[in-house]
């Protein structure tokens, strides 16, 4: 079973009758020095996840706030060594938060899926999401990341028909993330769009715990969606504190994520 | 005239290992819904004659297979120029747009979205758009919209709205990836005319049967005109769709050699090029696998790396699948040419023949005289004239130390 850590999490989470705050953070923003730290921050506050984006220079998924996240990022010297660096330095300072690797297939493809699927088991990965590979190209990424017990996260998203979600169920993930509308992320948020029916189809049909994401910026909007996915995850308006922050970005990060998880 | 060659691609676009459909969760029943009704119409009779009757009444098709005799002397070959100039709206583009704006019409698809580099994309879909009444959105990366700025005034009176895209290098993969994020929150009611063989399948499959008309033509012209086919074909190679579009009349002729022409920019070795086939390497980049220019070392490892030319369509870190299919397999093999090339190529074609070709186009004509002395003086090669060069005449100027 891979991702073992994210899934005994999201387990004991369920247990306690509540959903999961997952944090989406992109590394190497402001610096590859602070992800560490940024990581260690979102997991005091109360995320139960940490989604650590690896910045690519062509985010064609991404809105605004994580396009202008990744591009500090790179002109920092942020890429996926320096994630997974980064993930290295969270695991020695004794960060055990699950951190799912977030990104773009080139960075992953290019460092070699081999590589990349040792590099990310020892720097203490537990999962990756790659929001170019749909289920039908995921294999090649999916089955080099199996043999070292790291998981795949799959997407759905609202023009995703029910014969995706078998496809979907097959990869047997820790958990689904449903995109909550058509767009990219940091996109404006309608919490009424976000179909409770819609979630409680795909966790049938594909077994696995359902967390929403894209557009969610506010406690307020946190709790909507919590009433109806086992899972929020918030993104762009972490990102945007991070930059607004500078150096204070660590504060400022576990400040924010304690409001969220508050309202959970 | 809609082409049904045998060079189909395996199951999700394959060419070989290349292709696929590298997208967002959220445009794949999209892409799926695009694949069904392009196979239903290219084997429908009624969307084949309604793109003929297009092709030939409003862009004006057959272009002209033209014997540039005083060119060919100049190389030492004989030179047929396929005149893709000639088209309305002064380039190839226009072809894959009337195919892909019927296509929309037939689908209940409102809205046309497209990005442009030179810009040529952009006004033929801009164009067509005003032909079909629809409203049309072009992304183009803000740099090119500042070195194209007579085609961002076509495309404004043509009653697109044109929208500079400032992140990243600010040039066509920008303007792309605007239009991807465009077309992920407009999915239901608006077509993406994706200009290049390039893109998720079906958009490199789709897009080459659609230009295939200029090989189809030209592999009729020269059995006409010369009496036998040519020993090559010439083009330029960017996103790569002028070039598949004639390699495509001539795939299955193994002894007509195809020869593909990118942008070498200041020179391979500078660094600052956009030969994605000849320098790159094997990547995913805009929804397919194929060889893109990219960043390999372990600090930037996978993030695309700039490309540079003086020829804004040309100026891409991409190339179509199917182009690194035919480069991995021989069928085709590939060349560069320098800025100053393309730029000495335009001037020795203008005061020759009386035609000014598009910079994009003038890589081509600069490979011309090797590709002469490849094949010997007997030898008949057929080069697209892929666009005309007004487009480019500031530019040109400018490179001339010309001030208008």
């Amino acid at each position: 079973m891979t991702a073992a850590r994210l899934r005994a999490r999201l387990a004991a989470v369920a247990a306690e009758r509540r959903a999961a705050l997952i944090v989406y953070l992109t590394a190497g923003d402001p610096t590859p020095a602070a992800t560490a730290d940024l990581i260690a921050a979102a997991a005091r506050g109360g995320a139960d996840v940490v989604e650590l984006g690896v910045p690519f220079s062509d985010p064609s998924a991404d809105g605004r706030a994580i396009q202008a996240a990744m591009e500090r990022a790179l002109a920092a010297g942020g890429g996926l060594a320096a994630a997974l660096e980064g993930v290295r330095a969270a695991r020695a300072a004794g960060v055990d938060v699950p951190i799912v690797l977030f990104g773009y297939y080139n960075p992953i493809f290019v460092y070699g899926v081999e590589r990349f699927a040792a590099a990310a088991a020892s720097a203490g990965v537990d999962a990756a999401l790659t929001v170019d590979l749909p289920s039908e190209e995921l294999a090649e990424l999916a089955e080099p990341l199996a043999a070292h017990g790291v998981g795949v996260i799959p997407l759905l998203a609202p023009t995703s028909t029910p014969a995706r979600f078998a496809a979907v169920q097959a990869l047997a993930p820790a958990f689904v993330y449903y995109i909550s509308l058509t767009g990219v992320t940091g996109a404006a948020f309608d919490a009424a769009r976000v179909a409770g029916d819609r979630v409680a189809a795909i966790r049938a049909a594909t077994g696995a715990p359902v967390a929403v994401g894209f557009g969610i910026k506010t406690p307020a909007d946190a709790r909507a969606v919590a009433a109806v996915a086992d899972g929020v995850v918030v993104g762009s308006a972490v990102v945007e504190r991070i930059g607004a922050a500078g150096a204070d970005a660590p504060a400022a990060v576990e400040a924010f994520v304690r409001e969220l998880r508050a309202a959970l | 005239m809609i082409l049904a060659t045998a060079h189909d691609p395996g199951p999700r676009g394959r060419f070989g290992p290349y292709g696929g459909q590298y997208v967002a969760e959220t445009l794949m029943p999209a892409l799926a819904e695009l694949e069904a009704a392009w196979r239903a119409a290219r084997v429908d009779a009624g969307f084949g004659a309604e793109v003929e009757r297009l092709l030939t009444e409003y862009v004006g098709r057959p272009s002209r297979l033209y014997r540039a005799a005083r060119f060919g002397a100049e190389v030492g070959a004989t030179v047929l120029l396929k005149r893709e100039d000639l088209n309305h709206t002064g380039a190839h583009k226009i072809n894959n747009c009337i195919g892909q704006a019927l296509l929309a019409r037939r689908m209940g698809k409102r809205r046309l979205i497209a990005e442009t580099g030179a810009g040529q994309h952009g006004v033929a879909t801009a164009t067509v758009a005003a032909l079909f009444g629809m409203p049309c959105d072009v992304y183009m990366g803000a740099e090119d919209v500042a070195r194209q700025s007579l085609n961002v005034f076509r495309m404004k009176l043509l009653g697109a709205r044109v929208i500079a895209v400032a992140s990243g290098t600010r040039t066509l993969k920008d303007a792309m990836n605007e239009a991807l994020r465009d077309w992920v929150t407009n999915v239901g009611d608006t077509f993406y005319v994706i200009g290049s063989v390039a893109g998720p399948h079906p958009y490199p499959w789709m897009v080459r049967e659609l230009q295939a008309v200029i090989g189809v033509e030209a592999r009729a012209q020269c059995l006409v005109t010369l009496g036998r086919l040519p020993d090559a074909c010439v083009a330029c190679v960017g996103g790569g769709s002028n070039a598949a579009g004639l390699f495509a009349g001539f795939l299955d002729d193994a002894g007509v050699a195809l020869w593909g022409v990118e942008a070498a920019g200041e020179g391979v070795a500078t660094g600052r090029h956009a030969a994605t086939l000849g320098a790159g390497r094997v990547g995913v980049l805009h929804g397919s696998k194929s060889y893109v220019l990219t960043h390999a070392d372990d600090a930037r490892v996978g993030q695309i790396a700039e490309a540079h030319s003086i020829s804004a369509g040309l100026d891409y870190p991409g190339v179509g699948p199917e182009h690194a299919h035919w480069r991995d397999t021989g069928r085709a093999r590939y060349v560069a040419r320098t800025d100053a090339e393309a730029l000495a190529a335009l001037q020795l074609l203008a005061r020759t023949e009386g035609i000014l070709c598009a910079l994009e186009t003038a890589h081509a004509v600069a490979a011309v005289a090797e590709v002469a002395r490849h094949h010997g003086p007997d030898a008949a090669i057929v080069v697209n004239l892929s666009g005309r060069g007004d487009k480019d005449m500031i530019t040109v100027a400018g490179k001339l130390g010309v001030s208008l």
